[in-house]
């Protein structure tokens, strides 16, 4: 049980942080299409964490509520990825960050909608349809700017060094997420084999890496996570229960 | 419970085609298909709908104005069931919801699902522009106002609109 638990809020914590960070870029996209596009996805995201946290409250019972759960958590209590947490940088990083998460999304998602947790398998049906729009858009943006001009190549290349040591913790399998029966040395071939497709028609460049950054989905965090709780969780800390 | 069941669920059904869609109020819930169940526990009246995109906002106020509409109604015990799964699709939205969108100027999702793959710049759906009903269209964005729309626009008639995407 614990371990559905963490599982479920991994998923949950993962989600929303992206969904928080995308959020940044509302108001401030390059252009107004873009930007429209990227906050849809951040409110997909969001759709996809409040499902989760709805379900791991019910699990903890205990009063617990999707809010609780994301506003008076403390940072060693967030299972996100490390990769999510980290700043959007420029539009080269940010978009790189979102075509990596999607493309995982996409492959772990088509196996947790087949997972005997109905709960889990119905939550990834539903979101795996939004997700295929998350990845057509990320990765035709990796091919537009890699494939673009000097500059926006230079800042794929740099957004590649930059993220590098951060996309094996997605296919390193925490204890809880062993316990959940996914098959994640075949996600990592899914992903590769995408990652590399995107990439070749972006005339990039898919790193070989030597060091693996680890420990979101156990607590331990980055930096940049305390400074995004403290921005998300501003308001139910200092007003307590305050509602819209 | 004095009235026949069957007649009570014809009953919520009509009444539930009265709540509309707060974000496109020419559709009604039942336009949009996602109104999936309505059943009777005992005294209780269960209406199970599903979200048509899971961070949609309009949900949180449809379950609302089911509630209220109900209420208005005289009916009291109301729950509103979510469920996910089956997950919603543009096929489930009636043909009279697609006509109303169309007279309320946005393009009504295409009868079959053509793209929805993840696959990068693959073709663009074919969308019949809701004004001038000219082809010569061309997607600008596949996200639009809401979760549910992409924005196109047409080269005949030179206007923008929106295309509530296959889903």
């Amino acid at each position: 049980m614990q371990h559905l638990i963490n599982y479920t809020l991994h998923l949950a914590d993962t989600t929303l942080i992206l969904s928080q960070r995308n959020s940044e870029w509302c108001g401030h996209g390059p252009i107004l299409e873009q930007d429209i596009a990227l906050t849809n996805i951040s409110l997909d995201l969001l759709g996809q964490s409040r499902s989760f946290y709805q379900y791991a409250a019910e699990l903890i019972g205990n009063n617990a509520t999707e809010d609780s759960l994301a506003y008076l958590r403390n940072e060693r209590e967030f299972k996100n990825l490390l990769l999510v947490e980290l700043p959007n940088a420029d539009w080269a990083q940010t978009i790189l960050k979102q075509f990596y998460f999607s493309t995982y999304q996409l492959y772990l998602f088509q196996q947790l909608q087949q997972h005997n947790n109905a709960h889990l398998a119905a939550i990834a049906e539903k979101a795996i349809k939004e997700i295929m729009y998350h990845v057509r858009w990320s990765s035709e943006w990796v091919i537009r700017l890699g494939d673009g001009t000097t500059e926006s190549y230079e800042r794929m290349l740099h957004a590649i060094d930059e993220l590098k040591d951060y996309t094996n913790e997605m296919f390193i399998p925490t204890n809880y997420e062993t316990e959940m029966k996914i098959d994640f040395k075949l996600i990592q071939q899914q992903w590769n084999e995408k990652v590399n497709t995107i990439f070749e028609e972006a005339t990039l460049t898919f790193p070989n890496k030597t060091f693996s950054q680890t420990g979101g989905k156990t607590g331990t965090h980055t930096e940049h996570l305390g400074y995004i709780l403290a921005e998300m969780q501003y308001l139910q800390r200092s007003y307590p229960n305050a509602q819209w | 419970m004095v009235e026949n069941e069957n007649i009570l669920i014809k009953k919520i059904w009509k009444i539930l085609a009265s709540v509309t869609d707060p974000e496109i109020p020419v559709l009604t819930i039942i336009d949009l298909g996602i109104v999936r169940d309505v059943v009777i526990n005992n005294e209780e009246i269960e209406v199970i709908i599903t979200p048509t995109y899971m961070g949609c906002p309009a949900m949180d106020m449809i379950s609302m104005n089911i509630k209220a509409a109900l209420f208005e109604q005289g009916y009291k015990n109301i729950s509103i069931k979510n469920i996910l799964s089956p997950a919603w699709t543009t096929d489930w939205m009636s043909e009279e919801g697609k006509q109303k969108l169309k007279a309320y100027g946005i393009a009504p999702p295409n009868p079959k699902q053509i793209v929805c793959t993840p696959n990068a710049f693959q073709e663009e759906e074919v969308v019949q522009c809701p004004k001038c009903n000219s082809y010569n269209t061309q997607l600008i964005s596949r996200f639009g106002s809401t979760a549910c729309k992409a924005l196109y626009k047409c080269y005949h008639c030179h206007e923008p609109f929106e295309y509530f995407k296959c889903h």
